[in-house]
């Protein structure tokens, strides 16, 4: 099976390269049909890349050990969905992934396509082959999936159990979808300027991918944080570790891109803006990909020295510096057609979102790639952490958040002053209200940035609720519609509008989570015995009593022994009982013992959490092992050559004494407020973007009645100045 | 003044702003960060009352767990034998143990690493490794 699937991998690699020379032939003779059979070699490419997987797939399923991806990270104990999510948390495993993903991409935007752009068609295909070609070849030549063992092994040696968490099995796959749509336009635009069609076509036509990019991204993003938030028993959500740094970078850029991109379409303008702006993305979102595996970066992540690293760099060494020498010999061809005219329009309030968001990135870029920078200026290495990126970042944000709300409410061209009166009195008198009563009624003025925060956050939510508002009771004026019918047909009809309104709201609703939870954290440390307990913020923890369980993990990951803490939580009249836990996953090192193994391998907190829309308590678990030490001890001694079903008798034995002479455990305990509402605004965004990337049935008719609008309106206008 | 020669003055004026923001950006992360040492590096001669941080490996056996959350550890380098105690508090990341490779920022005093609170990083087993993570071993 595996020789199969080294096989589809070097057809791939054939198909791939013939998709990249053929376009090229066709181009230099004009014989279009090598055009037509370069994409569908790409479509045999995405064809076999499939079988490839599904070869992998069942590997994994089969625990088949014989390859040697399913034996380092799967086992025949693994739960069926960590299994099948296994194959990406390997390398070659991931690389295999991405490959696809980049051919089930590209066929589904050259089959779009495939009746438009004859000029640009042909370089765009080239320059996804191109990219194909290129982790095929990592997979064919450096570290093959399908890679098998001589020596077959009777167990796998099971996947990491820190990534035993639903949100870390969807992160990976989230993020690369989100990196390999960024191909998608990149390519376009590297066509359009090779081919000089200077114009917003291919942007026209990649916009939607760029979309469905972004919101992956966005969504990968997200499940990072979740994953940190409610599995890493730190309790936070965000710690600018270079590996998330590197999944927000691009998300940044691509933001940017996704803004001016409606400037050059609607103005015209901002032209060599935008190719830069998706050259950036893309490379950063290769860097991405880079990060993980070379190993350069100290992080949490740390990815051990890979082969990887050199063709990486190489590649996008090749990709950056042949973009730039394209746009700087393309200059002149890209020249805008507008000029901005007033600083108070929309176009300025772009352009000005734009400087930010790339501003954000840079700070980004520099804090995270600072241990080279300073090895490089001054020969020793030294970093710069949160606190550095939190004073640099939280400004940007909020100028960022501010703008998201002037946007919308800003008109095209310029703005009379009044209009700004009309579009403005609401908002602001909402962000006024909403700082007094914070001030009023809450603490909120400890902490300025998030108080700002708050009333930039009420701005946002009332100039986007305005242009709701209006537009649908415009509709009404009109047509009569009641107003939730008005409300959706409003909708429906501008969804790249409306949906784009939305994700502002979420965004915003991100934010106040951000804010709130990032500066009223309330969190103690403390070490209790049983029947003692502890004040946080209004909560009295009372810790009652130690729990040890054999193979009973509540979160399904095949723990064998998971010890814990009943803890019972009293605020006010509220009663419940939280049940912190630690997971403890047997080694494979035969020093530790027949029995002492199943205590000395990984152990992963099961943080327990009592989510709230006002505040989250969030509990986690240290339980101390030394007590335990003498038993175990004479247990390796005693139990050393005995079978599984005396070590399990053994083990039993030992938690029951863990439960009733229990040691003081280490607990770590937060308060924090409103921090759920980062994921209810992270899906509040996802439901905006994918509103705005909804394909519409009705395309052709507007773009028939735009048509129509424009003509009317140049009338119009020749009519009043004559 | 023509429109052409105002628009340029004016690109001129925010590039120079953001030139000037990024400078400034990168001159104040000099003094912001905090040095990366080795333990022979910090034995060799740290400052005292300078904050650095500290990379190597966790020593096989110097795991000592006292009351309270405080921990004591040695740290070597990466590919050596000389080692630093390490006095910590705070919360310990799930994959810290023996031999594996950890960051803690703190100050040297007395021949001892004073860790600051909640700085431990330990890195994870290597998500991407091609033989299985080989622990307890001092490879």
């Amino acid at each position: 099976m595996a020789a199969v699937g080294s096989a589809c991998l070097l057809v791939a690699l054939g198909c791939a390269i013939y998709a990249l020379s053929a376009p090229l032939v066709a181009v230099r003779t004009g014989r279009r049909q090598f055009v037509v059979s370069a994409r569908r070699a790409i479509y045999s490419l995405a064809a076999l890349l499939l079988v490839a997987m599904a070869l992998l797939e069942a590997a994994y399923l089969r625990s088949d050990f014989s390859f040697a991806l399913v034996a380092q990270n799967s086992s025949s104990a693994t739960p069926t969905f960590y299994k099948v999510t296994a194959m990406w948390s390997s390398q070659s495993g991931s690389l295999l992934l991405w490959a696809l993903l980049l051919s089930l991409f590209s066929s589904a935007a050259l089959y779009l396509t495939r009746r438009k752009h004859a000029d640009i068609a042909p370089y765009a295909t080239a320059v996804l082959a191109g990219i194909a070609a290129f982790f095929l070849s990592l997979m064919v030549f450096f570290e093959s999936p399908f890679a098998t063992l001589a020596a077959v092994p009777a167990d796998g040696s099971g996947l990491n159990p820190l990534l035993r968490h639903p949100a870390m099995m969807f992160h990976p796959p989230m993020l690369y979808t989100g990196y390999v749509g960024f191909s998608i336009p990149f390519a376009f635009a590297i066509g359009a300027l090779i081919a000089r069609r200077s114009d917003a076509d291919w942007i026209r036509s990649t916009r939607r991918f760029a979309l469905v990019a972004w919101t992956f991204l966005g969504f990968g993003v997200m499940l990072g944080a979740l994953w940190s938030y409610s599995e890493l028993g730190w309790g936070g959500y965000w710690a600018w570790d270079p590996v998330e740094n590197a999944s927000l970078m691009p998300w940044l850029t691509g933001t940017a891109f996704l803004h001016s991109i409606i400037v050059q379409e609607k103005r015209g303008m901002l032209r060599v803006w935008n190719v830069s702006l998706i050259i950036a993305t893309f490379v950063l979102a290769l860097l991405g990909t880079f990060l993980v595996r070379s190993g350069i970066l100290d992080s949490i992540h740390a990815f051990g020295a890979s082969t990887l690293g050199r063709p990486f760099l190489a590649f996008i060494v090749v990709i950056l510096a042949g973009s730039v020498a394209l746009v700087l010999r393309r200059r002149d061809d890209l020249r805008s057609t507008a000029r901005l005219e007033s600083l108070c329009s929309r176009e300025a309030i772009f352009l000005l979102n734009n400087l930010v968001l790339v501003g954000l990135c840079f700070v980004i870029f520099w804090g995270t790639f600072f241990p080279l920078i300073s090895e490089a200026v001054t020969g020793t290495r030294a970093s710069v952490g949160p606190p550095w990126f939190d004073r640099y970042t939280t400004p940007l944000a909020l100028v960022l958040v501010l703008l998201s709300g002037l946007g919308p409410i800003v008109a095209w061209r310029r703005v009379t002053l009044a209009a700004v009166r009309r579009a403005f009195a609401l908002p602001v008198a909402a962000g006024c209200l909403v700082l007094v009563a914070l001030l009023l009624a809450t603490r909120a003025a400890e902490s300025v940035t998030s108080l700002v925060m708050f009333c930039f956050v009420a701005f946002v939510g009332a100039a986007v609720a305005q242009e709701f508002w209006r537009g649908a009771s415009a509709r009404r004026a009109i047509s009569g519609e009641r107003w939730s019918i008005a409300l959706a047909r409003l909708v429906g009809r501008n969804r790249r509008r409306y949906g784009g309104y939305v994700v502002h709201i979420g965004i915003a609703v991100v934010m106040l989570g951000i804010a709130a939870s990032s500066a009223f954290v309330d969190q103690r440390d403390v070490r209790l015995s049983p029947g003692e307990s502890t004040e946080l913020a209004g909560y009295t923890l009372s810790y009652r009593a130690p729990t040890a369980d054999i193979l009973r993990d509540r979160a399904g990951t095949g723990a064998p022994i998971t010890l814990g803490a009943v803890i019972d939580v009293r605020r006010g009249s509220d009663r419940f009982v939280m049940h912190p836990s630690r997971n403890y996953y047997p080694s494979d090192v035969a020093a530790d013992g027949a029995i002492g193994r199943f205590f000395a391998g990984e152990a992963t907190s099961e943080v327990d959490i009592r989510w709230g829309l006002t505040r989250d308590l969030w509990i986690a678990v240290q339980p101390d092992l030394r007590a335990l030490a003498e038993p175990i001890r004479e247990a390796n001694a005693r139990f050393a050559d005995s079978g599984g079903g005396v070590q399990a008798v053994v083990l039993a034995a030992l938690a029951e004494s863990y439960r009733d002479h229990p040691p003081p455990a280490t607990f770590r305990a937060l308060v924090s407020p409103m921090v759920i509402w980062i994921w209810i605004g992270g899906a509040i965004v996802m439901l905006g973007a994918l509103t705005a990337a909804w394909p519409s049935a009705e395309g052709g008719r507007r773009r028939l009645t735009s048509v129509y609008a424009a003509r009317l309106a140049h009338q119009a206008s020749g009519a009043t100045t004559r | 003044m023509d429109p052409a020669r105002k628009r340029t003055l004016r690109l001129i004026a925010l590039l120079g702003t953001a030139l000037l923001l990024a400078a400034a950006l990168m001159y104040t992360t000099f003094n912001a960060s905090t040095e990366a040492k080795t333990p022979s590096e910090v034995v060799a001669g740290a400052e005292p009352g300078r904050s650095y941080e500290l990379t190597g490996k966790v020593v096989d056996g110097s795991i000592n767990r006292q009351d309270g959350d405080r921990l004591r550890f040695a740290v070597r380098d990466r590919d050596g034998t000389t080692a630093v105690p390490v006095v910590y508090s705070g919360v310990v990341p799930d994959p810290f143990r023996e031999g594996r490779e950890v960051i803690v920022t703190g100050q040297m005093s007395d021949d001892t690493f004073v860790a600051e609170r909640d700085s431990l990083i330990t890195k994870c087993p290597s998500k991407f490794k091609k033989t299985p993570p080989a622990r307890g071993s001092t490879a």
